[in-house]
C-alpha cells in the first residue's frame, strides 16, 4: 500500500514523445483508471512506473521516496499484462504461489496454500489449480496471470488492459471482482484501458491522456458529467456525445463553436424537427438516430417506442456542454 | 435478393452433433443473425448454408430451390470472414474486381462495377494503393468490396468484426448496418456477441448446443426469453434469476419469494416444482415501502445509470438505475420488480412457462 506520484515525466521513443510533462498523483488505496485510445501513453506510464523503462525527464516517487534508481524487482510492484505470460511447464496451483515462494518474501507454507485457494476462488478457476497452464483457455490463462498478481500484496499493482481478451460475461463478472478485492485490500491500483465502461465502473479516479498528455483527473461523475474539453466528453458516454456545430440550436454562448449533447441533453417533443433513420433495439435500451440539417444525432428513446424510420421528432437541447474553437470547454457552462 | 429457409437441418461430424434440427426462415433483403456462445453450431450452419459442408440430413432452400447438396459454386452467395483474406501483392482495385475477373466480365464492365463499389463503401480514393499498409478498417472495407461485387443473392458473414478492438468494433457495426440498409441484400451474420446481435439484426436465432433456441426479433428475445440460456445470454448485465420452490395454478398473478408475493403476468399454464423469477435489472427500482430486501454490495457507475449489485435471500442480483440515486454499499433497502415483465422459467429443463406476456411469441418461436 503506497501513494504513487509521478511529477513532470516525460518519455520519448525516437522522434515520438509517448508522454510529455506528466504530473499525476495516485493517492493510498486509489483504484486509478488510465482511460485512452491506442498510442495515447496509458503502457508508457505503467512501464515507466514498473521500472522497464526510464523517464527522460522528471521523477516518480512512491511513499515520497524517488524510485528511479531502482530496478523493477526492488520497486515491490505487480504487473498484470495483456499478454498472459505463465509458467507453461507447472501448474496453476504452481504458477500462483511462485510470487509468493521467491525467498524475499519467505511466506510460510500454509499461508501460501490459503492464498492460493483464496485467489483461485475469487477468480473460479479452483478446478483448474492441478491442471498445466498450458491446458487452460485463454480466458482460463488471463485469470491465472491476474491471480498471480493478487496473490502479492505489493506497494501497487499495475494493469495494462487485463480483461480485454476475455468474453463479455466474465468481463463484467471480473470487473466486479477485481473492484471488490481492490476495496477489501485498499490496494492502489493503476490499470490502464481503452474501455469506457471498466473505467466508469471500477475506478476511484479517472485519468484521460491524450497523444501523451493527461488532460483529466477526476471521479468517474466528474469526468463524465463535467468534462474539459470535447475529447474528453467523448471518452465517456454511451452512445457518445454528439458534436454539432453550437449554431445548430439557438442560445449558444458566442464563443461556442461546437454543441455537444448527451442522450439526457436531447429533449424530446419540443424544438427542431430531426428525422428518424434507423430505431436500434438493444433491449433494455433503444437508440434512436436522428438527422437534423444533414447532421447524424444519436439519442436513446423510450425501450418499446412505435417511432420508425422517416418519422420526425422535434428535438432541443438541455443544459447541453459548449466547446470553443480549441476544443475546450466553456468555463461558465455547467451541465 | 433471397429468401433462405432452413427446414431440420442436422450436421453431425462423427459421434459429434453439431447442429440437431434447425428450422428457420430468412426473409428477403432481412439482416439476420445467427447467435450463440463458440461451439454452438452456428458457423457449422453457415457453413452449411454457404455450401462449404454438407448437411448430414434436412433441407435449405434458396429462393424456393433446394440447395442443400450442391457445391457452394452453384449457390452464388459470396461469404465474409472473420480475417479479411486479402491478395497481398495486388492494389485495392484488383483485390475488389479479382472475382469479376474470374467470372470473364469485360474489362469495361468491371471497372464500372468497381468504382461502383467503391464509392458505396467510400474507399474510392484507396483504389490505387497496395493493401499491405491499409488501415484494419480500410482492409476490412476491401474484403467487403471483394464480397460486394459480385451482386450475390446473400451474403454470409462469419464473426466479420470479431478481431476488431472494442471502439472500432462499434463504428464498423454502424458501418455495416447503413451499407445493408442501402443494398437491402439478404444477410446472414454470425456472431457471439449479443450486444453486436441487438445492434445490428432483423432477427436473431439463439443457438446453444446445436439446438435453436429461440428465433425472432430481438426486442421480443430480449422481453420474453424461450429459455434460461436465452434471457442469461441477451442482455448484459444478463436477467437476474430469484430460485423458489412454488405451486401455480393457470391464471395464477403472484409468485411468493421469501415471505413475500410478488406479481407476475398471469399464468398460462398450472406448474408445480422449482421456479426461477427472472427480472432484467432495469424493471427493479428501489422503494422503502417494498417488502422484499436487500442489501447493497457493490456499485458500478455507467454516467446516467449505474448497476447495483445487491445480496438477497434469493441469492446476488443486479439492478440499473439512474446514477443520481443514492445507493451505499452495505445498506439494506426494498426491491420494487416490475411485475408485468417478470419471465417464469422451470428450473429443471430452464424453459419459460407460458404467461401472459410470452404466449404470442411463444407459440410459433
Amino acid at each position: 500500500m503506497a501513494e504513487v506520484e509521478l511529477s513532470g515525466v516525460s518519455k520519448a521513443f525516437g522522434a515520438t514523445a509517448a508522454l510529455t510533462n506528466v504530473d499525476l498523483k495516485i493517492p493510498d488505496g486509489a483504484f486509478m483508471v488510465l482511460l485512452g485510445p491506442t498510442g495515447a501513453g496509458k503502457t508508457t506510464t505503467l512501464r515507466l512506473i514498473a521500472g522497464l523503462d526510464r523517464p527522460d525527464a522528471g521523477d516518480i516517487r512512491i511513499d515520497g521516496q524517488s524510485v528511479l534508481d531502482l530496478a523493477p524487482a526492488e520497486r515491490d510492484v505487480a504487473m498484470v499484462f495483456q499478454q498472459y505470460s505463465l509458467y507453461p511447464h507447472l501448474t496453476v496451483r504452481d504458477n500462483l504461489a511462485f510470487p509468493l515462494r521467491s525467498p524475499r518474501l519467505q511466506t510460510p507454507q500454509e499461508e501460501i496454500e490459503r492464498k492460493v485457494r483464496e485467489v483461485a476462488e475469487v477468480l473460479s478457476i479452483s478446478s483448474k489449480l492441478d491442471n498445466k497452464a498450458t491446458a487452460l483457455s485463454g480466458g482460463e490463462m488471463q485469470r491465472v496471470s491476474i491471480g498471480r498478481a493478487l496473490v502479492r500484496d505489493p506497494v501497487i499493482h499495475l494493469m495494462d488492459e487485463p480483461l480485454s481478451s476475455l468474453d463479455a460475461k466474465l468481463r463484467s463478472d471480473l470487473r466486479v471482482e477485481l473492484k471488490r478485492i481492490q476495496a477489501n485490500l485498499g490496494t492502489t491500483m493503476l490499470y490502464v484501458t481503452h474501455d469506457q465502461i471498466e473505467a466508469m465502473t471500477m475506478a476511484t479516479h479517472v485519468g484521460v491522456l491524450d497523444q501523451g498528455r493527461l488532460v483529466q483527473v477526476g471521479s468517474p461523475r466528474e469526468i463524465y458529467e463535467d468534462p474539459v474539453s470535447q475529447y474528453v466528453a467523448g471518452r465517456l458516454g454511451l452512445p457518445r456525445i454528439n458534436l454539432l456545430p453550437a449554431d445548430l440550436f439557438a442560445g449558444a454562448p458566442s464563443e461556442a463553436v461546437t454543441i455537444g449533447l448527451r442522450p439526457e441533453h436531447i429533449h424530446q417533443g419540443d424544438g427542431k424537427p430531426s428525422t428518424v433513420v434507423r430505431v436500434e433495439r438493444l433491449g433494455d435500451q433503444t437508440r434512436l438516430h436522428l438527422i437534423l440539417e444533414g447532421h447524424e444525432i444519436t439519442t436513446l428513446t423510450d425501450v418499446h417506442t412505435d417511432l420508425e424510420p422517416g418519422d420526425v421528432v422535434a428535438i432541443e437541447p438541455r443544459n447541453p456542454l459548449y466547446f470553443d474553437a480549441a476544443g475546450d470547454r466553456l468555463s461558465h457552462q455547467h451541465a | 435478393m433471397a429468401e433462405i429457409i432452413v427446414r431440420n437441418l442436422r450436421k453431425e461430424f462423427g459421434d459429434f452433433t453439431a447442429v440437431q434440427s434447425s428450422s428457420f426462415k430468412i426473409e428477403d433483403g432481412e439482416f439476420f443473425m445467427l447467435l450463440g456462445p463458440s461451439g454452438c453450431g452456428k458457423t457449422t450452419t453457415l457453413r452449411m448454408i454457404a455450401g462449404l459442408e454438407l448437411p448430414t440430413s434436412g433441407e435449405i432452400f434458396i429462393d424456393g430451390e433446394e440447395v442443400g447438396q450442391k457445391p457452394a459454386s452453384q449457390r452464388d452467395i459470396a461469404f465474409v470472414f472473420q480475417m479479411f483474406a486479402l491478395y497481398p501483392h495486388m492494389n485495392v482495385r484488383k483485390n475488389i474486381s479479382y472475382p469479376l475477373v474470374s467470372q470473364g466480365m469485360p474489362a469495361a464492365e468491371q471497372q464500372a462495377k468497381v468504382q461502383e463499389v467503391a464509392q458505396i463503401l467510400g474507399i474510392e480514393d484507396i483504389l490505387d494503393k497496395p493493401v499491405g499498409g491499409l488501415s484494419g478498417g480500410d482492409r476490412q472495407r476491401v474484403a467487403l468490396g471483394r464480397a460486394i461485387v459480385r451482386n450475390p443473392k446473400c451474403f454470409l458473414m462469419d464473426e466479420p468484426l470479431g478481431a476488431l478492438d472494442a471502439e472500432f468494433r462499434e463504428h464498423m457495426a454502424e458501418e455495416l448496418r447503413s451499407l445493408h440498409d442501402r443494398m437491402k441484400a439478404t444477410t446472414v451474420y454470425v456472431t457471439h456477441d449479443q450486444l453486436e446481435a441487438m445492434q445490428m439484426g432483423d432477427k436473431i436465432v439463439v443457438m446453444n448446443q446445436g439446438v435453436v433456441e429461440q428465433f425472432g426479433v430481438p426486442q421480443d428475445i430480449y422481453d420474453k426469453p424461450a429459455s434460461m440460456f436465452v434471457a442469461e445470454f441477451i442482455g448484459s448485465p444478463s436477467m437476474n434469476f430469484l430460485k423458489a420452490h412454488a405451486n401455480l395454478a393457470a391464471g395464477a398473478t403472484e409468485v411468493t419469494l421469501h415471505h413475500q408475493s410478488l406479481s407476475v403476468p398471469s399464468l398460462r399454464e398450472p406448474f408445480d416444482g422449482d421456479v426461477v423469477y427472472g427480472v432484467r435489472p432495469e424493471h427493479i427500482r428501489f422503494d422503502e415501502a417494498a417488502g422484499y430486501r436487500g442489501e447493497v454490495i457493490a456499485t458500478e457507475y455507467l454516467g446516467t445509470t449505474q448497476i447495483v449489485t445487491l445480496q438477497t435471500h434469493n441469492g446476488l442480483l443486479k439492478a440499473r438505475i439512474a446514477s443520481d440515486q443514492p445507493a451505499k454499499v452495505g445498506e439494506t433497502v426494498g426491491l420494487e420488480f416490475d411485475g408485468r415483465t417478470v419471465s417464469l422459467f422451470d428450473q429443471q429443463t430452464g424453459r419459460a412457462l407460458r404467461t401472459a406476456l410470452n404466449e404470442g411469441v411463444l407459440s410459433h418461436g
